[in-house]
């Protein structure tokens, strides 16, 4: 049987993908800014006539193709397979979705609108005559809001039980460029019918612009931004700082019974130790630092997205980016690049020009994500911040800020090289402020994203752990094949202001970054100074006892910010630029810098004090 | 006559030329009432209400766009 699919089509950011995931039950990430869904998502659309496969094409502004997200919207909205074409509208900037609803109607017939949003428009005080608007396209229309999910699926399936039925007088023609009209003429087309459908009361000066202004302003702009950030990093480190201490107390305090039972139950002590000291310990440290920071940064930062602050950072950092020869949305990939930096390559598709996109692409990883965030957090805590939240949050931000100098001089350094060329034309839609779904957000970022990243990671420490155990118990000698590896690396490792250990750690977390820090201390353990674990201020005990300093601190926090992506990250680079060769210089690109950093701060720290 | 990128923050103009095509897919083409609503803090890009929304656009561009400025 053949399936039936409806593509949903639309401008960015008018809600699509909440539409989707109503209709399809599924949990397509949302935010507030143009560009949010990438790749398409393609879901189950259970109807009373049977099921219809869902697409939910990536937001377009045309049909003319600009951007490679843009590309796949038009091959799914001209695809002539398909049985029709639900086209999303932001009810409170009709006029401008028009345009591509009336270049969608030259193409194909088998298409409704429907005009979403319909609660803001209602108090932005603008009516809309449904009737005369169908009349006028000669299609059918509905209108749908958020707060009224059954009844907008109700009216959804109407409308595809039309277009199912109706597929054989609708013809498509699939995309013929010619067919596509002067966009001077469309435009008229697009003011003709607003003005006759759209009335509008009085226009009162909306809350969103005066928020803008003053976030856009020349002197508080900046400060005001940085103080958001600095906001999210302090609730962050101090909502974190307990749990993370609570959860560590009793994860480690299951250590030894795990080992005792294993033994029980008759199993070899070197098993016992490999599962219990190796595996376990691992999980447990890993649990216990990233789940809670995780669980309080996601959340608010979903909120930030939803309410529409980040096109305002792009907006605001472009000019920086300009300088560089980049594109300003590349402060969005970097954005997403906190959350995850893979997932933030694939983002990098928003980006219009490929030139520019390979840029944002192969410097993303100078973002910390959220695998490094609790590096950066473990180590202020103990060697910086100690119990002040509010210290610890800025210099957390301090290391954001070099973050983004280093994605600045690297993107310069690239576009002076190996990425030569003009800057592509840069248009960046900045949308009207949506109060957030608190509810709604706080759950799905803890369920969709939290738990994710956090089963990723997990999946990857266990047996890292069992490795790494291995690797730290079988000798050679007199020494463990780790503390070989760990001494040839340490006159490099010393000579930046780190240690062999350091770096072997490194390199055995580039399954992972999250697993840096457990190999790192599964190591100095090794080596044995300290063996029983009570809390996790132990952790700043075990460091001293092998030798970290101010300067070693200083420049691990350095090293975790610059240095060779993830493996993942490394793979989702040579997917979307279809080449080996960037994932080599994103791997190198950042390493070199973070040793060349480094090593200036060691050199200047050893000769001044 | 003055490019678009001359706008002020609260100024309303007419475009009267316009040779960038991937804004005239976002409706902005000769005829079309734009105001210029915000000023990145340094200085470059620029925001425009076009047909209802909200656009930033670069300096490069927006110079290439003839407007004639709205008498209030």
């Amino acid at each position: 049987m053949n399936e039936t699919r409806i593509v949903l089509a639309g401008n960015p950011n008018v809600g699509k993908s909440t539409i989707f995931n109503n209709l399809t039950g599924m949990h397509q990430h949302t935010g507030n800014w143009a560009g949010k869904t990438v790749v398409n998502a393609k879901g189950v659309w259970k109807t009373e006539d049977g099921l219809i496969t869902l697409i939910d094409a990536p937001g377009c502004y045309s049909l003319n193709v600009g951007s490679k997200e843009e590309e796949v919207a038009r091959d799914m909205i001209c695809d002539p397979e398909c049985k029709g074409v639900i086209v999303v509208c932001d009810g409170t900037r009709l006029e401008r979705n028009l345009i591509l609803l009336l270049q969608i109607l030259t193409h194909r017939k088998d298409v409704a609108l429907c005009i979403n949003l319909m609660d803001q428009v209602e108090k932005a005080g603008i009516t809309i005559d449904e009737e005369l608007l169908s009349q006028l396209l000669g299609i059918r229309v509905i209108t749908t809001r958020a707060s009224r999910k059954k009844e907008s699926r109700k009216k959804l399936e109407e409308v595809a039980r039309e277009l199912q039925d109706n597929s054989n007088v609708f013809k498509s023609y699939g995309f013929v460029p010619e067919l596509l009209g002067n966009p001077y003429v469309t435009a008229q087309k697009a003011e003709n019918i607003a003005a006759q459908v759209i009335k509008q009361s009085d226009r009162k000066e909306d809350l969103s612009t005066k928020i803008d202004r003053i976030l856009t302003n020349p002197f508080v702009g900046f400060p005001v931004m940085a103080l958001m950030f600095l906001a999210i990093f302090w609730i962050t480190i101090k909502g974190a700082n307990h749990p993370s201490e609570v959860l560590g107390n009793i994860l480690f305090a299951v250590e030894n019974p795990l080992w005792n039972g294993l033994f029980a139950l008759g199993m070899p002590i070197c098993i016992c130790d490999m599962i219990a000291h190796g595996m376990y310990k691992v999980l447990a440290w890993v649990i216990s630092v990233m789940l809670p920071p995780m669980a309080i940064f996601f959340p608010l930062f979903t909120l930030l997205e939803d309410w529409g602050f980040l096109p305002r950072v792009a907006f605001n950092l472009d000019r920086c980016f300009r300088c560089c020869d980049a594109c300003g949305k590349q402060a969005l990939t970097m954005c997403m690049g906190l959350g995850c930096n893979a997932s933030a390559v694939v983002g990098c598709r928003i980006i219009d020009s490929k030139r520019e996109r390979l840029m944002a692409m192969v410097t993303n990883s100078l973002m910390p994500c959220n695998g490094r965030f609790p590096i950066l957090i473990s180590i202020i805590t103990i060697y910086f911040a100690g119990e002040s939240s509010a210290l610890g949050a800025f210099c957390l931000t301090a290391v954001i800020v070099l973050g983004i100098a280093g994605t600045l001089g690297l993107t310069k350094l690239l576009s002076v090289t190996l990425l030569k060329g003009i800057p592509s034309s840069f248009t960046l839609e900045l949308p009207p402020y949506r109060k957030p779904d608190f509810l709604k957000v706080i759950v799905r970022s803890l369920l969709d994203r939290t738990i994710f990243v956090l089963g990723r990671a997990v999946a990857v420490a266990a047996p890292c752990g069992v490795l790494i155990w291995l690797l730290a118990n079988i000798a050679i000698g007199n020494n463990s094949v780790i503390s070989y590896m760990s001494d040839f690396f340490d006159p490099f490792g010393k000579a930046i202001g780190l240690d062999g250990v350091l770096i072997v750690s490194f390199i055995l977390g580039i399954p992972a970054n999250e697993i840096v820090l457990p190999i790192a201390m599964m190591i100095y353990m090794s080596q044995g100074t300290l063996s029983e674990i009570t809390d996790l201020n132990f952790f700043g005990q075990l460091l001293e006892a092998n030798g970290w300093t101010m300067l070693t601190a200083i420049n691990m926090m350095i090293f975790t910010l610059m240095h060779w992506p993830c493996a993942t990250t490394l793979l989702s680079i040579k997917k979307e630029s279809g080449s080996w060769f960037w994932s080599l210089i994103a791997f190198v690109g950042p390493t070199i810098m973070g040793m060349a950093v480094c090593g200036l701060i060691s050199f200047l720290w050893r000769f001044f004090l | 006559m003055i490019g678009l990128d001359k706008l002020e923050v609260g100024q309303m103009a007419r475009v009267v030329k316009t040779e960038e095509k991937r804004l005239s897919d976002l409706g902005l083409v000769s005829g079309t009432q734009v105001e210029c609503v915000l000023k990145s803090p340094l200085g470059d890009p620029k925001a425009y209400r076009i047909r209802g929304a909200v656009m930033a656009v670069r300096k490069a561009e927006a110079r290439n766009i003839m407007v004639e400025v709205s008498n209030l």
